[in-house]
Order: C-alpha cells, then structure tokens, then sequence
C-alpha cells in the first residue's frame, strides 16, 4: 500500500498542517478556558470571576473544542492521509478555498461568543438566541468541512480512474466511511440552522419550535460523536500497529466496522430526548435499539486493535500470556497517547452503555455525570488519539523533528492522571445530584454538601489536564519554528494486514451502504417529525438572559 | 471474509452481551412499565399566565389518594416552591415553562425531565422516603442557572 505512492512534491503537505495548526490553536485557548471552568465550579472565587464570564467561557471552551478543534484537526487528517495512500488531492484550491471559509465562520462565531452576545452553550438550543453571526460562522465552519469532503471524494475517484479493481486503502476506506455519515449528520444541522434558527435570529419569522429544533440538533449530535470517533479508529487500525511494530489483525473486519458505524449511528438521536416530551416512548425505544447495537462495532474494534498489538509483541519475541504487553513502546507518544485514550474507552463506553439505557438515564441526565462521561470519550478518547496523530503527523508534514521529544512522551501520562481525578469526581457528583453546567457547585447554598470534596478534586484535575496541554501546544509550536529540518522527510506508513484484502468486496460498496444508510434514517425519523409538525404547535419568541 | 476462530467467538460474544442489555431494557418496559417521560401534549407559552392550571399552578388531589402537580419554571424560579405530596402515593408531575427550557431535577431520585415551553411533560413517580429534598434546575437558562432551585417536602402519610 504505501510503495505504490511516490514520494510528495515539497509543499503538498500545507494544506494539511493549516488546518493541524488552526486545532492546535482553538485547543490551545479552549484548554485555558477549561481550567477556570473547574476552579468556578469548585466555588474558587479568582479574580474577575462572574456568571457572566463562565457562561460565555463553557459556550467559547465547548464550541472551540467540541467543533472547531475536531473538526479541523479531522479535516487535516484527511488531507494528509489522502496524499500519502492516493498521492494526490485533487481540488487543492477548493481546499484552501474551504478553509479560509471555515476558519473565518469559526472566528466569527467565537467573536459573537466573546463579545457576551451568544451565550447559548456549544448545544444552542432554543429559545435561546444568538447573534445571527453566531449561526452564520458555524454554518460557515460546516461548509467548509462539506468542500472538504467533495475534494476527498473526488481525490479518491481520481485515483480510483487508474487503479480499477483494487480495494481503496484501508485509511482512505474509514476516512470515505466518515465523510458519508458527516454528510448524512449535518443535513440535520442545517435544516436546524439554515430553516429554523437563521431567519428567526434575523427576525424573520417571530417563533420558533424548540422540540423541533432539538430533534434535529441531535439528528446531527450523535453522528457528530462517530465523526470524531472514526478518524481516532483510523489512527488505531492503521497507524498504531505499525508504530508498535505489529500487523493489523484483520482487514475486512476493519472495513466492516467503519461500514456498520455509518449505517448505524445516525438513527439514534432521541438517546438524547429521554427526558423530553413531543416524542413517543416507541420511537425513544427504537432509538435505543440502534444505540446498544452501534456498541457491536466498538465491541469487534476492541479485539482487532489489541490483537494486532499482541501481534507486536509476540513479533518482538514476547512468549507467555500478557509479557507482549510489556513489549510495547509505551515511551513513544504515538503510542501512549492512543494506548490511554483506549484505556479511557473502556471506562466511557460503559458509562455509555448506562446512559443509553433510559432507566438509569434518568439519574444521570444533565448532571456532572455528563460532564465526566464526555470528558472521558471525547476529551480523552478522541482527544488524546488526536494529540497523539500530532506528535506523529509533524515530522512528516513539516519535514522537522519533535522538539522537546521527553515533554512529549510524558505528557500524555499526564493528561490521563488529570483525567482520572476530574472524570472520576464528576462522575459521582452527578450520581449524587449536581447539574451540569452550574457557575458554582453551592448552588445557590443549598445542599453543596452532596458534592462537597469532589468539585474539589476534580479542580485539581484540571489543573494538571491544562498543564498537560500546555505541554502539548508547547512541543507543536517549537517543532513548528524551531524543530530540526529531518534530510529526508520521515515517510507516512501503515499497518499491514496480515492478510491483505486484494478485491473489493462487499465492504467496499459505497453506493450501497449509503442508500442503506438513509433508509435507515428516514425510518428512524420521518414518522417522530411527521407526527410533531402534524400536531398542534405553539412556538417561542426568543430570549437572550445573559 | 476470513475471521480468525477467536474473533469469531468474540463477536458472538459481544452480540450476546447487547442482546442481554436490551433483552433487559425490553422486559422491564413490558412488566414494570418502565418507560422515559414521553408525553405529547402543547400550550401556548405566551398565555401562560392566564392558563386554568399553569396560571397558578398547584398540588391538587386525586380520587385514587394520588397527587397532580403543576409546575410552572420560568427563569429562575419553580412555582409552585416548596411542593408538599404524600409518600408512597402516586405523584404526577405536569411541567412546562414560561420562557426558555429549564430542566426539573429532584436531586438523590430519578424524577428528572425537562420542562420546554410550548410542551407538557409528565410523569408519575412515588416517594417512599419522607423529607426533604431539593429541586434543581439542570438546563443551562441563563445567567443565575444555578440559583435556580426549589424544595420539595415528601410527608409521612396520616395514619
Ligand atoms: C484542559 C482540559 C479540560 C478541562 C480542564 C475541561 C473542563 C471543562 C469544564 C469544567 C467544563 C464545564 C462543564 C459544565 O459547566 O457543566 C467543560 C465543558 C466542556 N468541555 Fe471541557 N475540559 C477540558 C478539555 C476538553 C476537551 C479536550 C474537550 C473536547 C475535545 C472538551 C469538551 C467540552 C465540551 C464540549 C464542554 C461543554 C459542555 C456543555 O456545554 O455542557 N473539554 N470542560
Ligand atoms: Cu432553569
Ligand atoms: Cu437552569
């Protein structure tokens, strides 16, 4: 796989660390912001402290991180993937194109959020109201990512043209799988945003649903969770084994996974509406189906990534049951990092599987819980894999060395130390009762006493997590500017199969899959928002108390 | 598609462990009624105020010894505050808000729903430990959010 493709022209890898750049960055301030967020809730009284500053700082912290980092960093990813296993984009002023468009939505919508007028939160439901340029800039964010999508698309059918009858690269199989499901998501979002909430920020129409508008906010919002997932899967099936020095496990069950993730994890939205009303329990318990059977894939990745890892081991001459484990380069911040993040997704996908489940739900919704649960999956899982793909990326997209390579090694220990205390604490604040997304944990002095200790503690973890990811942005920005220029540019590589997949097979249909994919939608969602538009409404005028 | 023999017995595995997990959820639905609050049922936020039961929302009884309660959340308050009912009775919740969604916690039980203007939510729980407890707001409404708490007195039925 990686022969076939000659080596890059100088240059062909800018497009690519752009968008690593502007991640770094967003996570750089959004990590900052996440430290205050801790103090506040522990009731730390820092100076300039006010309600109005930690509304606005969880809105910038989650947009900046949950969007703007992830979404970037992915399309990066994509790119640099792309060149290597294709040897080409295709549409490279498009690309540059998508990302001026979408790095000027993120500025104006962080602008809006700064500037105290779009205090809504990264979920923005309604009737809360934004400035309108606060809708605009993220819809402008999501184009760009849909541009981007068109140029791997097409880079891919280029390719496609002069290579018939050989299945696409496994990295470039689980990135088209990613793009399709983004596709499938943000259709929800932008009937959200473009239909419902644009013209009633600008006055347009007077009232707007906001059952409706949360259904298909979620349409989009768990999908989103799988867009961050999939590339991070990417990295563990193709680029771990390698760097640990194994083989991939198996390559048509790698091809499944990303296949079953798409079909499966859009049709699972009302996961997030257990507590709401407007929507049947039949339909809840639909959803809940696809969402315990979206766990199969994760289930089946488990197995395959560890057991190209034993495969390492063993290569290295491990003999007894677990001493391959002790084999692995743990000292390697590619590996460390991806190593902890699945370490961590043991943990989340388990709380998952209790979130999922509507009876337990019902402890859990909207509290700390929440907040610990995605911290771990998302500020772990997927964060920790994209730090990681970082440290792994910059040497061969800039053509330097690690600066600072012991910062690195160590930090992703770091971040997992202070992951464990600030995860943990809030797990079991929310057990007791906190909400999420409270200024200070006293409430308004009744019965802090619940959670008393643990906001505490999990202050603590934050701390040591920005720590941690100042570590990070400090090894990114010296390699950036001083990292020592290698002779020759260290070389993209990934995992061999142990057996190589060599004709498309039934994984390999797109067109397929995709067709699938939106029947499984329209099934999941056409009756619920028939049924809501059908009925009787009364909309709401907007609201903006803060 | 080849798949190793191990692999094989692990993903019937995992299939059997989400078989048991929903298996669990499907019968509990089916026997206890164990169901998320996922009534439909729209109102007018705008003439809130001069609704019969949300105007001036109260605890009202029922013929069964159960209880209705109306709640009203607007920021940032619930009304009515405190809400007294009888332990070991059943207790429904009606909700909705005046002005933006807020969330209705009962800290330490799971009565948790969200209250969305222009919607009703309800649900029927019991409480079968007399005492005091605290009602919290957990959607994010504003800027005093936090203080958006209320009590609710759970009272040892008469003899
Ligand atoms: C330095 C590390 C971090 C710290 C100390 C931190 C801390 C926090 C805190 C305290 C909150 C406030 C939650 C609330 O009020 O309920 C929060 C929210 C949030 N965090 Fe982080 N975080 C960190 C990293 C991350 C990362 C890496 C991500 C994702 C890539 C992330 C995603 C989010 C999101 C999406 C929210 C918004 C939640 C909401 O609106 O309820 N965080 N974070
Ligand atoms: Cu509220
Ligand atoms: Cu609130």
């Amino acid at each position: 796989m990686t022969a076939a493709v000659a080596p890059p022209a100088p240059g062909s890898h800018r497009l690519a660390a752009a968008h690593i750049g502007v991640a770094v960055a967003a996570f750089g301030v959004a990590s900052a912001m996440g430290v205050l967020q801790g103090l506040s809730i522990a009731d730390v009284n820092f100076p300039w402290r006010s309600e109005s500053l930690y509304y606005l700082s969880v809105t910038a912290h989650g947009v900046l991180m949950a969007l703007v980092f992830t979404t970037f960093f992915i399309m990066g990813l994509g790119y640099a993937l792309a060149q290597a296993t294709l040897g080409r984009i295709t549409g490279r002023g498009a690309g540059w194109f998508a990302f001026w468009l979408a790095a000027i939505g993120s500025v104006a919508a962080a602008a809006t959020i700064l500037m105290g007028q779009s205090t809504v939160l990264y979920t923005f439901y309604p009737p809360l109201q934004a400035h309108p340029l606060f809708y605009i800039g993220a819809t402008l964010l999501v184009v760009g990512s849909w541009i981007w999508g068109g140029v791997m698309i097409a880079s891919y059918r280029a390719w496609r043209r002069e290579h018939p009858g050989v299945p696409a690269p496994l990295p470039m199989h689980g990135m088209l799988a990613t793009i399709i499901l983004w596709y499938l998501a943000t259709f929800g979002l932008a009937v959200e945003v473009v239909v419902m909430l644009i013209p009633w920020s600008l006055g347009w129409v007077a009232t707007i649903d906001p059952v409706l508008a949360r259904t298909f906010f979620w349409w989009f919002g768990h999908p989103l969770v799988y867009f961050w997932l999939m590339p991070a899967y990417v990295v563990w099936y193709n680029v771990l084994p390698r760097a640990a020095g194994g083989r991939l496990f198996s390559d048509p069950l790698t091809r499944m996974v990303f296949i079953l993730f798409l079909l499966l994890s859009t049709p699972v939205g009302f996961h997030h509406q257990f507590a709401d009303p407007g929507i049947s329990a039949g339909w809840k318990l639909l959803h809940t189906f696809t969402t315990y059977a979206v766990l199969y894939p994760s289930f089946v990745t488990a197995f395959t990534v560890i057991a190209s890892l034993e495969v390492a081991g063993r290569l290295k001459g491990a003999k007894g049951l677990f001493d391959w484990i002790g084999r692995l380069p743990w000292g390697d911040p590619l590996f460390a990092s991806v190593a902890l993040a699945m370490l961590s997704f043991t943990f989340g996908g388990f709380g998952g599987a209790i979130n999922a489940a509507y009876a337990m739900n019902s402890m859990v919704h909207n509290t700390a819980w929440i907040m610990g649960h995605f911290h771990l999956v998302l500020g772990t899982t997927v964060a920790l894999t994209f730090m990681g793909a970082t440290y792994w990326l910059l040497p061969r997209l800039l053509g330097r060395d690690l600066r600072f390579p012991g910062l690195a090694r160590a930090q992703p220990y770091l971040w997992f130390l202070g992951m464990v205390l600030f995860s943990i604490s809030y797990h079991i604040a929310g057990l007791r009762g906190l909400p999420r997304r409270v200024y200070s944990a006293a409430l308004s002095g009744a019965d802090g006493a619940r959670w008393h200790g643990l906001t505490e503690i999990a202050a603590v973890g934050g701390v040591i997590l920005f720590l941690s990811a100042l570590w990070f942005v400090i090894v990114v920005v010296a390699t950036w500017v001083g990292g020592r220029r290698l002779a020759t540019p260290a070389t993209f590589e990934f995992a061999v199969p142990l057996r190589p997949v060599t004709a498309p097979g039934v994984w390999d249909r797109f067109g397929l899959w995709t067709a699938v994919a939106i029947g499984l939608v329209a099934l999941a969602y056409a009756w619920p928002i028939a049924h809501l538009l059908m009925h009787p409404r009364f909309g709401s005028p907007p609201f903006k108390p803060f | 598609m080849h798949v190793e023999l191990y692999e094989r017995i692990w993903m019937w595995a995992a299939a059997g462990v989400i078989a048991v997990f929903l298996g669990t959820i499907v019968l509990t639905a089916g026997l206890h009624a164990i169901q998320p609050p996922s009534h439909i049922e729209t109102i007018d936020p705008a003439t809130l105020s001069q609704d019969p039961e949300f105007g001036d929302p109260k605890v009202t009884a029922r013929p069964d010894g159960g209880v209705v309660v109306s709640v009203r959340a607007e920021m940032f308050s619930f009304t009515p505050d405190p809400i007294e009912v009888p332990a070991n009775r059943p207790v429904t919740f009606r909700l909705t808000s005046a002005d933006v969604i807020h969330g209705f916690e009962i800290v330490g039980t799971n009565a948790n729903a969200m209250a969305i203007p222009g919607y009703v939510s309800q649900f029927t729980v019991s409480f079968a430990n007399p005492g005091e407890y605290l009602i919290a707001c957990n959607e994010y409404c504003g800027l005093m959010h936090h203080n958006m708490v209320g009590k609710l007195i759970v009272k040892e039925e008469a003899p």
